[in-house]
This record gives C-alpha cells, structure tokens and sequence, in this order.
C-alpha cells in the first residue's frame, strides 16, 4: 500500500470517446485507465495492463494501470468519468466545488481482482438494476 | 451530395466555426475540420445515440410514447417540492432560455455544469472583476501566451492553432510569440511550449503570490515555492512584465485543486497587477461547448449566473447552498430533471447516490450514464447537427449553430421537448 | 381595442399642446381622431397629466458588458428582487436589473421606447438576445465604429464611399440602429495598454487622429441618411480639464452642418464638462459648454446625471474604467472586442459628502439648466453609470424645483458649493420642457416620427401621472413630482394597457428598430469582397456567421433610411 496523490482530469481520449458515447469501448476503456509513472509503477511492482486499486476516504474501486512520463512522480492520474468519481468527495467548503484533484489515495496492487464492468459498477453503487 | 461551410462545432469552448461538413441522403459522410473531437463528434454522434422515449418498469426502460414521457416529466416536477434542474451546458441558449422559465414554475433549483467545471472561476470574477479580451485580441497581439491548470492540447485541441500561440495576427506572428505552461503534470500541451513549469499538486496559490513578490521587487526569502525554483520563478516573471500583450489562460488545474475559487482570486490579482507594466488579460478554459451561453443566459434572465433557486418565487443564488453538489449531498432535492449533461458520470460518488434514489428524468440525445439510471428517458435532437440554436464561445461571442440534417423522426430538440414539459405543468398546475 | 382616455390635461410639445384638457383617442394600436364613445373603452384621467409614454434614448440595458455587470455583482441583487406575479416573471434589480425587470420598470416609470447606445458588432447576437428578453419597450442599438479597423482604415485613406458601404452593410447584418463613437482610437490605443488618448494625437499603428474619425463618420452619416445623428462619447472622459476635448470635438463637425440639422449628438456629456488639473482643482465647467450649445444648434447632448448612492458604471471606455479602477481598487472588468472596441465596468459608490462626486452631481443639472433649448438637452442617467434609471423621476424633481436642488446642496462640501454655479441658478422646468426632453425631443432626434407625441397618427405609446399639473406646484410640492412619475397611473403600448396603477398588468413584446442601411450598389459589390477577405485574417470568426438573420429580433422592425444629404 502507497500513499499516492490523485488527480482527475481531461484527456483527449475520454473527449473523443464520449462523442462516442458514454458505454463506447473507447471511453469506458479509457475511463477505467489510471495512469503512473514507470519508475512509480516499478516500486509498487506492477505492470502496465495489471489492476490496481485506489483508496480514498471516500471510496475504493478497481482500475487498470498503464505507464506515463507526463505523470509527476507520486500522482496517479485519472480521466474523469464514472470510476474516478467513485474516488471523490462531496465537500465543497461552501463554493459548490469538490475537491477533483491532489486527494490523498493509496495504491496497491491488486492481482485476483478485476476492473468491473461499468454496468455492474453503477448497480452496486448506485442501485436501480437494469 | 451537399456541402454546409462555416459550420459551428458543438464540442467544447472553442466553438471554432470553419468545419465544413458533406452530406448526403440526410446523413453526414465527411467533414474536413482541424480536430479529432470535432471530428467524432460529427461522424459517430449517432452512434450510442437513443431515439425512444423510455420509461423505467419493474427496474427496466421500456420504449414508450413521447406523450405519455412529458406527462411523468411534468407530474414529477409538479408534485415535488424542491426539484433541481441540472446540465444545460450542452444545448443551445433557447432551450436554457425554457428551462429556466421551467425551473421557475415549478420553484425549483436550476443550476449548469459550471458549478463542477469554473464555478470557482465565476466566484473569483465576482470577488474581484475579469480582466478579458476576445480571442481574436489574443491572435492579434499576443506575444506571451501562459496556459495555467489547463491541457487545450486534450481538452481544446485547437485553441493553439486557430487562437494563440500557433496563429499568425494583424501585429503578431507565431514565431513572434512565447509559450509557458504551469501544470503538475508535463501534459502535452507543455512539449510545445517555451517554458514549462512543474508546480506542486494544490500550490498554485503559493505560485502565483510568488510571481507577484518577484514582480513588485521583492525578495523571496526561500530558495523554491511550490517545488519551482525561485529562478525559474523570476524567469516566468521576467516574461510577464516585458511582454507586449499577455494572456493567462486557465483551466480546472485552478478551479478543482485546493484553494478553488482562491486560486482564482490570486490569478486575477495577478493579471490585475500585470496591468501596470504592460497589457494583460485573463480567459478560463470553458469546457462544454455551451456553458458560458447557460451562465450568460441565467444571468441576464436571472441576474445570477448558475446554482439559482426559485423557490420562493424569485432568484436566489448561494453557492455551496443552492449548488447541485450541495443540493444533492445534503439531499435537499426530491425529483431532479437531467437536459444535456451526464452527472452519473461526472458528479462524486455521494452526489449521485441521492440523484440515483428519486426521481430522476433525462433529456439527451445520447444514451448517457445519467439516461441508464434514469425513469424516464427523452431523446432530443443535437445541437449544431439536428438543430439550430445559439452558442456562445468561451469569449462571450455568440454564434448560431447551424442545423446540418433532419433529427430522426420523432426526435424533438431540447427547446421543443421543455416547451411542452411546461405547458403541461402549467395545465397540471391550474387542474389543481 | 377602442379607448378614449378623458379629461386629461394632456402634454403634447410636438403639437404645441400645454397642459390643456383633451380627450385622446386610441384605435388599433394608434392615436385617432376619434373613437364611437358608446364602443370604446372610456378611462376617466381627469386631474392628470397625460404625456406620450417616455422615450429613452441612451441607456444602458443590453449586451455582454451589461451581462458582465450583472454577473459580476451578485451583491447589486440580493435585497432588490421581484417575486414571480400573474403576468411578470421574477428578476432582480438594483443597477444592473435582469431582462425582464427592466422592461417592467421602464413601463411603470411611463417609458415606452428604450434604446441600448452601445453594441460591439461582434457580440450583437447577444445584444438582440437581451433586447429580446425585455418585455413591453420598443428598443434598438447602436452599433460602435470608432474603434474599428475597418473604418479607421477607410478613413485614413480617404475612402469615405468605402467607409460608407462598409457601414451600411455592417448596420443592416447586424440589425443596428445609429453610428456609435466611444472615445474615438483611444480603445485601440488602450489594447497596447495605453490609457489616454488625445482628440489630435496620432492612434498607435493607424496613423489617424480621433477628429478625423468623428469627422469621416459625420459625412458618412449623411451619405447613408441615418435617421440619428452620429452619437458620440468624447476621448478623455472622466478626467479633469477634459471640458476642452469636448468642445474641440463639438467644433470639429461644425463646418460639415446645413440649415439647422443636428448633425452630432455628444452624450453623457456631465462626464466630460470638467476643469481643473486634478481631482483636487476639479470644477464645472458646464457653463462653457452650455454657452457653447447654446450658440451651435448642430449639437445635440444629453446629461448623463449622477445619483448619491451604488451603481455600476459600464462603457465600451475602457481605458477610462481602468483608470476608474485605480483610484477605487475595487472589482474591474475588462472586455476588449477584436477588431472593433471594448469595454470596461467598475461598481461605483457616488457618495454626497465626496467633492468631485458632488461637483459632478452639480454639472448634469448645470447642463439641463443653462442650456436654453430643451430640444437639444436630453436627460439621462447614462443608465446605469450616473445611476439607475429608476431615479429619473428624482432628477425630474432637482430640474422642476429649485428648492429640491437646495437640499441636496445643503448636505454637498461647501466647496463644492461654492466652485460651481448652481446654487445661482433660479430656472426650473415645466411639465412641457420635461415633456421635451424626454419624450418629444428625443424621439424627433432619433427620427421616430410615431413616437413622443400624442398627434393623430402616432404610436398610442401614452404615460398618464397621477398629478394636476393645474394644482401642483412642481417646485413647491417636488417630492408629489417625484411620487407622480415613479409609478405612472396608467402606461400604454401600441393602445395595449401596460401598467394600472403603478401594475405591471401586461407584457407584450416590444419591436426591435434597425436601419436598412444602404449605399450604392457598384461600391457595395467592391467593399463586401474586400471585407469579406480580410476577415479570415482579423477577426476568429467566419464572415458568414457575422450576419444575424432578421428572424432573430422577436419583433423585427426595419426603417428606412432618411434622404441622404449631399
């Protein structure tokens, strides 16, 4: 377990995808991806593609990891959409606002566990079966 | 085979307006545009799109008639008592123009993306004013261009290119221009810039009193601020005060890190400051391509911007009271109306518990997460592709967004679907 | 609809009617000659005064700095709100009212034709947006030029027809109703930062001064026969000693006048009558320029009055409002306009106990007062820059009534008193010269010939006050004056019932005035194509998307322009 920093975000990816539509492989893909730095990725002793899972007071969900030099050593970056937001908080200090970015989360390796399918994901979370 | 130019794109702020776009038998085949978004946006809308109305039986969405999805529409938001009416970013002025009047019949709460996206930007500009321009000032003269929290490489694609550092202007060419990046992170749009500067996650604030120091003078005792080196500070500050014409673009690095509408306050002080030695303007990074049109709209209509409450029968605005994170969070909502926005997706886990455990109605022409969760489903047409409607660009330049092929039948835009949503509340209303 | 309005004591100037008992009657939307008493509509106004509902020729209601105003003073609303009420949507005022507020304040004030003075072409979309949204007044805007790239080149290479072609086709896309001129080049020498601009100096990078601007616009204005004169906002506003840029700018065009034609109107003019070197020698110099309109009548003005208390001051000046922005180091905005103009708007406290706020307040009134023409003097607030407009009727009261000037003088700084001249002055208006200067004056200097008066034929735009003109002595009873018109007893529209009473009981939408502006076709088909090319390289947007279709404006209303002169 590491204590990383989060930050959520825009990508060009997630953009196009969710022209795409929201349940496009393209976007759920992209969306479930968090990002680390190769050097980060080696200490915690995973690979790019392998699960991960990502704590914060708020939350806990499973994402795929994959490597990227544009992520500042120590952060973990992921694209805003459903599962990033499983990680957020509600507090907004009266201006409206959460808190999207530089939120305290641990990391660790998470072999055996899979990413969820986003449809399972919004049931457990948030009810109403389909 | 027909060719529509000057098409206005219907993606995010830039609201760039030189896409052409082939169609043939009522449907778009090609479009020669500049960007990957745009691009998708006008090939694939149709993709995950829906063009039922749904409704929710036994914990499934069923097709039913338009009809009978107004009807549940308008008795939801009559029979509750404090419904919120939230997205709007991404329609056009005329349907914002009637869910406000919407909004205000039923003595809800209407609030838009904003209130996630650059409501702390709105904040700072009502704590000290907006030092602006057009973007057009911009291509004109800038020669120091700062991209502050903001990635237009990903989130703009085009913003450089047609409006800044890569555009050539009346007194200025791109070569004649400088480009500095602040980020946490190297994004990509900081490979192509003059100097990049890594700041530490939630310091921005400390950044920019720093920049401030440096540029009135004064002496900073430490050897970094925020993880920068003090040199590099001093570099930055350099730039500042000897351009000719500079802009400080700034995105939801400022607006979402800790601090929020603080960063804010500090980057307009900045800018402020910035006028004594030379001209300098400040602009936010909208997002969707029709947010600052939902912030211009309620405000005139409304005098407030976003996050306002009609419930006792007129405007009131209290961010962090009357704001959808809040409203929701608290539970203060007991119904909520989704148009052109996708919450499930976009709001934190809490926020969307309660959004998810009442009533909940979604206008969108795609098959958002929002619409999956939804009772009740209205598909409507796009903006800018299906529908005509107006827009207004990052800036606050207006345009009208062209309608480019016919909806599919049946498939009403946002402005017509609310139209009839009131005027059934208002027969509701008056059969009481 | 039929109605005969009897027993008024009707106040008709265009028709030379003072306060004479008449009936008025109203058929379909218009004043007639007469109608069948059995059919109309019979509403009893005996005792009252009955004016042609008010006509507003600068104020300050629509557009992106408007918004930027609202928007960025939350605190202008909090304690100023409209509840939602049968016919009237909910809104907010104090200075910067939303939409519909302000059409429904206007309408109870008796004002039933508002027009908005300045739009950056660029953003006039949203302009109509606004004007859109305002219920019950007739209104249009003034497109700005005097800032433009555009027509500062024409005009420095002596391209008037071009100029002209230009403008004709810009004011008929755009839907725009007169030429506008805000401190000419000096918002494009503000866009390289630099703050003051001289009437003679050389503009930065286009080689002309503002004279030749205001000049080349005034022969352009007659070449295209607008049916306003060219309406400008002096260079160095606000800044003491600028009395003289004022007249230097009034005296410019004077060559370029025939017959008795106002061929400039200079605006807010209570703004740019001052002397002195600094705020601490500032003073009143209206006098000078009162002499000087008094002795000019191709020059038309209005005051631009200020009001103790909060507001918003908001104006294409920019580098004025920087300026403003300094000395009060409070919020600022800025909105610089590619290509075109820009903005600027600073909330402003005008403080009774403050010297220069004073003498300010002493200059508007100055300027009603020494001018001796209410046909050329029009008055205003510069809404909401002197204050907002529903202080008119508190100005109306200081012009009627010495003695309501006298109270006010009592709680200004001596020396304020003492420096300037009004405390000398004895006249006081009568309900025609009001009359005058704000309906049929100002609807004869924006050429609206069915407006301002009650005239058979006339728009049935009617403002009834409960007060008797035969009874109340204005200068004794002011504070009955100032009752009267803040909430008109009866307000008609196109012979449509607006206001009982003080109610806003209706709100239908109100036309949108433009000019149908044309030159000739052989320089049209020459100019279009060159703007067209040069504006990939100007402006961010396409030509195509600068037009706005007429199916825009709720209700479009297209005038024709005059006969050229010359």
């Amino acid at each position: 377990m590491a204590k990383f920093t989060l930050l959520t975000g825009r990508s060009l990816t997630q953009g196009v995808g969710k022209e795409e539509g929201k349940f496009s492989e393209r976007y759920i893909q992209e969306v479930s991806t968090c990002q680390i730095d190769p050097e980060d990725l080696k200490i915690l002793n995973l690979k790019p593609g392998e699960c991960v899972r990502l704590t914060t007071e708020y939350g806990s969900v499973v994402l795929r990891v994959a490597a990227s030099t544009l992520v500042h050593r120590g952060c973990v970056f992921v694209p805003y959409g459903p599962y990033s937001n499983i990680l957020i908080g509600t507090k907004t200090g009266g201006t409206g606002m959460p808190n999207f970015k530089g939120i305290p989360v641990e990391v660790e390796p998470a072999p055996g566990e899979a990413v969820p399918d986003i449809k399972e994901l919004l049931v457990k979370t948030y009810g109403r079966v389909q | 085979m027909k060719v529509v130019s000057a098409v206005v794109c219907p993606c995010c702020g830039n609201l760039c307006d030189d896409n052409e776009v082939y169609v043939e038998d009522n449907k778009i085949v090609k479009v020669r545009t500049e960007c990957a978004v745009s691009s998708s946006k006008f090939l694939n809308y149709s993709k995950e799109r829906n063009i039922k109305p749904l409704v929710r039986v036994e914990s499934q969405l069923k097709p039913t008639t338009l009809e009978d999805a107004i009807e549940r529409v308008a008795r939801m938001l009559v029979e509750a008592e404090y419904p919120l009416l939230y997205g709007w970013s991404n329609t056009s002025c005329e349907a914002q123009k009637k869910g406000i009047e919407l909004a205000e019949e039923v003595g809800g709460v209407i609030d838009n993306t904003t209130t996630v996206c650059h409501g702390p930007s709105i904040l700072g500009v009502q704590d000290l004013g907006d030092p602006s321009c057009t973007l057009g000032e911009v291509k004109a003269r800038a020669d120091l261009i700062v991209y502050w929290g903001c990635n237009p490489s990903s989130a703009h694609p085009r913003h450089m290119k047609r409006y800044s550092a890569l555009t050539k202007g009346r007194f200025r060419a791109p070569e004649q221009r400088k480009v500095v990046v602040v980020d946490v992170r190297k994004t990509p749009t900081a490979r192509n810039a003059t100097l990049f500067i890594q700041v530490k996650p939630n310091q921005d604030y400390e950044l920019m009193a720093a920049l401030k120091m440096l540029l009135q003078n004064e002496e900073i005792e430490e050897q970094e601020v925020a993880g920068v080196p003090v040199e590099q500070i001093d570099e930055l500050a350099e730039l500042m005060r000897s351009c000719e014409f500079g802009i400080l673009f700034f995105g939801l690095g400022l607006t979402m890190s800790e601090g929020r509408d603080r960063n804010i306050d500090a980057a307009i002080t900045l800018v402020r400051e910035l006028n004594k030695w030379t001209k300098f303007a400040i602009m936010p990074m909208r997002g969707h391509y029709n947010v600052t049109g939902a912030n211009q709209v309620l405000a005139w209509q409304t005098g407030y911007p976003y996050a306002v409450d009609f419930s006792r029968g007129y405007p009131r605005y209290e961010p962090g009271d009357t704001s959808a994170v809040d409203v929701l969070s608290r539970g203060y909502n007991d119904a909520t109306l989704v148009v052109a926005s996708d919450p499930v997706a976009n709001l934190p886990k809490d926020a969307v518990k309660h959004l998810c455990s009442k009533p909940l109605a979604v206008i969108d022409p795609h098959m958002s997460i929002t619409a999956y969760m939804a009772d009740v489903v209205i598909p409507s047409a796009f903006v800018g592709i299906e529908a005509e409607g107006t827009a207004h660009r990052m800036d606050g330049v207006p345009l009208i967004l062209k309608k480019v092929v016919e909806p599919p039948e049946g498939v009403l835009p946002d402005v017509q679907i609310l139209d009839l949503i009131l005027k059934r509340v208002r027969e509701l209303k008056r059969g009481r | 609809m039929e109605y005969l309005l009897k027993n008024g004591y009707v106040v008709d100037p265009v028709n030379k009617i003072d306060c004479e008992r008449m009936d008025i009657a109203v058929k379909d939307g218009k004043i007639v000659e007469s109608v069948d008493e059995s059919k109309a509509k019979v509403i009893d106004v005996k005792n009252m005064l009955v004016m042609p509902g008010g006509v507003d020729l600068h104020s300050h209601i629509a557009g992106s700095k408007v918004n930027v105003g609202r928007l960025f003073r939350p605190e202008d609303h909090y304690k100023d709100y409209e509840v939602k009420s049968g016919v009237r949507r909910s809104g907010v005022g104090h200075s910067v009212p939303s939409t519909f507020t302000t059409g429904y304040r206007y309408a109870i004030l008796g004002y039933t034709t508002v027009f908005e003075p300045a739009t950056p072409p660029l953003k006039t979309l949203h302009t109509h947006d606004e004007l859109n949204d305002i219920p019950i007044i007739d209104k249009a805007c003034f497109p700005l030029f005097g800032n433009n790239w555009f027509v500062m080149e024409y005009i420095r290479d002596g391209k008037l027809e071009e100029c002209a072609a230009y403008i004709a086709w810009l004011m008929r896309s755009i839907k725009g109703y007169a030429i506008k001129v805000v401190d000419p080049g000096g918002v494009e020498a503000w866009k390289w930062g630099i703050t003051s601009q001289d009437f003679d100096q050389e503009i930065p990078r286009f080689g002309i001064t503002p004279r030749e601007i205001v000049r080349g616009l005034v022969k352009v204005n007659k070449m295209l026969g607008l049916p306003h004169p060219v309406h400008v906002h002096t260079n160095q506003l606000g800044i003491p000693g600028n009395y003289k840029t004022t007249l230097k700018t009034m005296d410019a065009v004077k060559d370029l006048a025939t017959g008795d034609r106002s061929i400039l109107h200079v605006t807010h003019v209570q703004f740019n009558a001052y002397g002195g070197v600094d705020y601490l020698s500032f003073s009143s110099h209206a006098d000078d320029i009162a002499d000087y309109v008094n002795k000019n009548p191709h020059v038309t003005i209005d005051i631009g009055q200020v009001i103790f208390g909060d507001t918003t001051t908001m104006t294409a000046d920019g580098p004025f409002e920087y300026k403003l922005f300094n000395l009060l180091r409070g919020k600022w905005a800025n909105a610089d306009v590619e290509v075109e103009t820009g903005a600027g708007v600073v909330p402003i406290t005008y403080s009774r106990s403050n010297y220069v706020h004073a003498v300010m307040w002493c200059i508007g009134l100055e300027l009603a007062l020494l001018i001796k023409d209410p046909w050329r003097v029009f008055i205003t607030t510069d809404h909401p820059n002197g204050g907002p407009f529903t202080e008119y009727p508190r100005v109306f009261s200081w012009l009627m009534s010495k003695k309501a000037r006298e109270r006010v003088l009592k709680r200004i700084p001596r020396l304020a008193r003492v420096r300037t001249n009004l405390k000398d002055i004895d006249r006081e208006y009568t309900f025609y010269e009001l009359a005058i200067s704000t309906r049929a004056a100002t609807a004869k200097i924006l050429g609206l010939s069915n407006k301002g008066h009650l005239g058979v034929g006339a728009d049935a735009d009617i403002a009834v006050y409960n007060i008797n003109p035969k009874e109340v002595n204005p200068s004794a009873d002011y504070k009955i004056v100032m009752q009267a018109f803040s909430r008109a007893y009866l307000t008609m529209k196109d012979g449509e019932i607006i206001v009982k009473d003080g109610e806003v009981v209706a709100a239908p939408v109100g036309r949108t005035y433009w000019v149908n502006a044309k030159a000739p076709k052989d320089v049209e088909d020459v100019v279009i194509p060159e703007v067209k090319k040069r504006f990939e390289e100007y402006y961010t947007v396409k030509f195509e998307n600068y037009h706005i279709p007429e199916s825009y404006l709720a209700c479009s209303a297209p005038i024709q322009p005059l006969e050229p002169l010359g």
